[in-house]
């Protein structure tokens, strides 16, 4: 059983939903990293999503897109998120870490050879943000040899034919956009999520992840009452961008304890 | 041999296909469908053409360049005259074509990128004529470059929002007009400039464009008794070239040169000229084509003294024209495109915009080494005037 799964299982047991912080790799600093990650862990996270940065990051707003162009600036590469994972794994070898980002890094390193390296260094899932199912067929080839879970995005515009395609090919869990624009807008519809989730659990057997627009302790228990994880992202990476390198572990680590405290509670 | 690209998923060989985030899939695919459903109706057909003829002032003429081509010295030079277009480009065919759909489509709010400007005065333009609310995305960079044309977007009622992200031209330009529509799909209708991104816009632009080269192809044999010996056209992302090249591409003995911008020279490593430099293949603004990257498939910031042509990729046909050696890719350098822009003015009374004088300059090149018998064909896909600060500036003068 993968790691993904079994903290799913086990959460599922305890009635308890997932937390699910992004945060981008290489941002404030490619040594902090690692140590974020596990401050995240420590302050509740039960899977991690790891980014990575890309030139170009159309599908993100203006915070992560900063963080990626931090990221860049600080030689960041595909590679290197990779050696960190290997760097974070050396002290925790049960939270799942997901591996964010954009298609051209991996198409740049090849699929093959990206799938390998993540089955090395414990990467448990990929998610590509501009690679429908349709232009993945040798992507999840390579994927699903190596036992890595492609992770996919299904949004509030997706039809139920795609719903049930994306249901074949997933693994680990599914990641659904809670609005329609990019990462960190504010206009979350919490109705509409609602409306959505019977058509999605429908076809989908695997757990769902609602993000983008989760800003705040309240958005994240409202949410975490409609689904089975909670990804928050833009409002972490503001965290590390208004920080500083002494107090970004501490600061990052308030606001995600926060969050899964919210969570915890949501029944009240 | 029977040419008939793109496939149903809008492949062009390995090249095109749709790469996007999930949110715009269903919009992508209903414009699959809605223009499949207009492309062949009588009705939208003749629209069109009523506006391209009424509006756009086509059919464009094609000018023999006589006397620059007499002081070559060798291969007789025409010159198809997109210039002479309303708003002074090619873009303007495709603009109206996809307004025409957004029109059927009930979509009342349109939004465009710009890199030189033309596309997004185009886009003015077309929404100013058809009552559409217009965005236009443009780098902060290239606002600076072409600020004629950002009052012109103006002028015409348009929004112009600079984007400060990233190098700040036409691939940033791009990223932000994607975030607009991903926000706003269900009201939005996004007129792409250019024959690049998912599946249906290469085919789609390409079919508005085809205008130029099916023109083409009924007025050389009027003036000449025959059709050219090559046909020659810049490319960035590749409009007003595909959609000269698209209509000969099984035409037989018609070469096919399409210049990219070698800005400061391929070794330089400071251009904007994929197909030439032997880029690898990669991802970026829905579709996989040649591309500018390091070795990590980041995106590099490209350079070139024109800012339509400033852009790390290009359509996937024309990957799939330069694999199959049907077309034949060359670039050439920001020196040269000025000499042959001042050439164009000096000689025939023509100012050609920097894009366009890519195209002049190659044809410029090999012409002397051709018989007097032989013919060019060059797309001059957009006039100058938009370029004047820019040129001004190159010559070290202030206007």
């Amino acid at each position: 059983m993968s790691r993904i799964d079994r903290t799913f299982d086990k959460l599922k047991q305890q009635q308890r939903k997932a937390l699910i912080p992004f945060i981008t790799a290489g941002d404030p600093s490619r040594q902090l990293t690692v140590t974020l990650m596990h401050g995240l862990v420590a302050a509740g996270a039960d899977v991690l999503e790891l980014g990575v940065p890309f030139s170009d990051p159309m599908a993100d707003g203006p915070t992560i897109q900063r963080a990626s162009e931090r990221a860049l600036k600080n030689g960041m590469s595909l590679r290197g998120v990779l050696d960190m994972v290997a760097e974070f794994r050396k002290q925790d070898t049960t939270t799942p870490v997901v591996l964010m980002g954009y298609g051209n890094p991996i198409e740049a390193m090849g699929w093959e050879a990206f799938a390998k390296r993540c089955a090395e260094v414990g990467v448990d899932g990929a998610l590509t943000v501009d690679f429908p199912p349709e232009e993945s067929h040798e992507a999840f080839e390579h994927l699903q040899a190596h036992g890595i879970a492609p992770i996919f995005l299904l949004a509030p515009t997706t039809k139920d034919a795609r719903i049930e395609q994306v249901a074949k090919l997933a693994r680990g869990y599914v990641y659904y956009v809670s609005l329609k624009g990019v990462t960190g807008a504010g206009n979350l519809d919490l109705s509409a999520i609602e409306e959505k989730m019977p058509q999605l659990r429908k076809h989908i057997k695997l757990p769902i992840g609602v993000g983008f627009g989760i800003r705040d302790a309240a958005t994240a228990r409202a949410v975490a009452k409609l689904c089975d994880g909670v990804v928050v992202g833009s409002r972490i990476v503001q965290e590390v961008e208004d920080s500083n390198e002494q107090n970004v572990v501490a600061n990052v680590g308030r606001l995600v304890q926060e969050l899964r405290v919210a969570i915890d509670n949501e029944k009240e | 041999m029977t040419y008939s690209y793109p496939d149903q998923q809008g492949h062009f060989g390995q090249f095109g296909g749709i790469y996007m985030a999930e949110t715009l899939i269903p919009a992508v695919e209903e414009l699959r469908q809605q223009y499949l459903r207009f492309r062949d109706d009588p009705e939208f057909k003749a629209e069109f053409a009523y506006e391209l003829k009424h509006y756009v002032g086509r059919p464009s003429p094609i000018y023999h360049a006589k006397r620059l081509s007499d002081d070559l010295g060798g291969a007789q030079i025409y010159l198809k005259r997109e210039d002479l277009n309303h708003t002074g480009a090619h873009k303007i065919n495709n603009a109206i074509g996809q307004a025409l759909l957004a029109k059927r489509m009930g979509k009342k709010r349109v939004i465009a990128e710009t890199g030189a400007g033309m596309h997004g005065v185009a886009t003015a333009t077309v929404a100013a004529r058809f009552g559409m609310e217009c965005i236009v995305y443009m780098g902060a960079e290239d606002i600076q470059r072409q600020a004629p044309n950002v009052f012109r977007m103006k002028l015409l009622g348009a929004t112009v929002v600079p984007v400060q992200s990233g190098s700040r031209t036409l691939k940033d330009a791009c990223n932000e007009a994607i975030r607009d529509w991903v926000t706003n799909v269900e009201s939005t209708f996004y007129i792409f400039g250019t024959a690049a991104g998912p599946h249906p816009y290469p085919m789609m632009v390409r079919d508005f464009q085809c205008v130029i080269g099916n023109e083409a192809k009924v007025q050389m044999p009027e003036m000449i008794g025959r059709q050219p010996d090559a046909v020659i056209a810049c490319v960035g992302g590749g409009s007003n070239a595909i959609g000269l090249f698209h209509p000969y591409i099984e035409v037989p003995n018609v070469q096919i040169i399409g210049v990219e911008a070698g800005g400061h020279g391929i070794a330089s490593g400071q251009h904007a000229a994929p197909l030439t430099a032997n880029s690898k293949v990669g991802v970026l603004h829905g579709n996989k084509v040649y591309l500018i990257q390091d070795e990590n498939g980041q995106i590099i910031e490209t350079h070139s003294i024109s800012a339509g042509l400033d852009y790390p990729g290009v359509g996937p046909e024309h990957c799939l024209l330069k694999d199959i050696g049907r077309a034949q890719y060359v670039a050439i350098n920001d020196d040269e495109a000025l000499a042959a822009f001042d050439a164009l003015c000096r000689f025939e009374g023509i100012i050609p915009a920097l894009e366009s004088s890519h195209a002049l300059a190659h044809a410029m090149k090999i012409a002397p080494t051709m018989g007097k018998d032989k013919v060019l064909l060059v797309n001059l896909s957009g006039r100058g005037d938009k370029d004047m600060n820019t040129v001004a500036k190159l010559k070290g003068i202030t206007l």
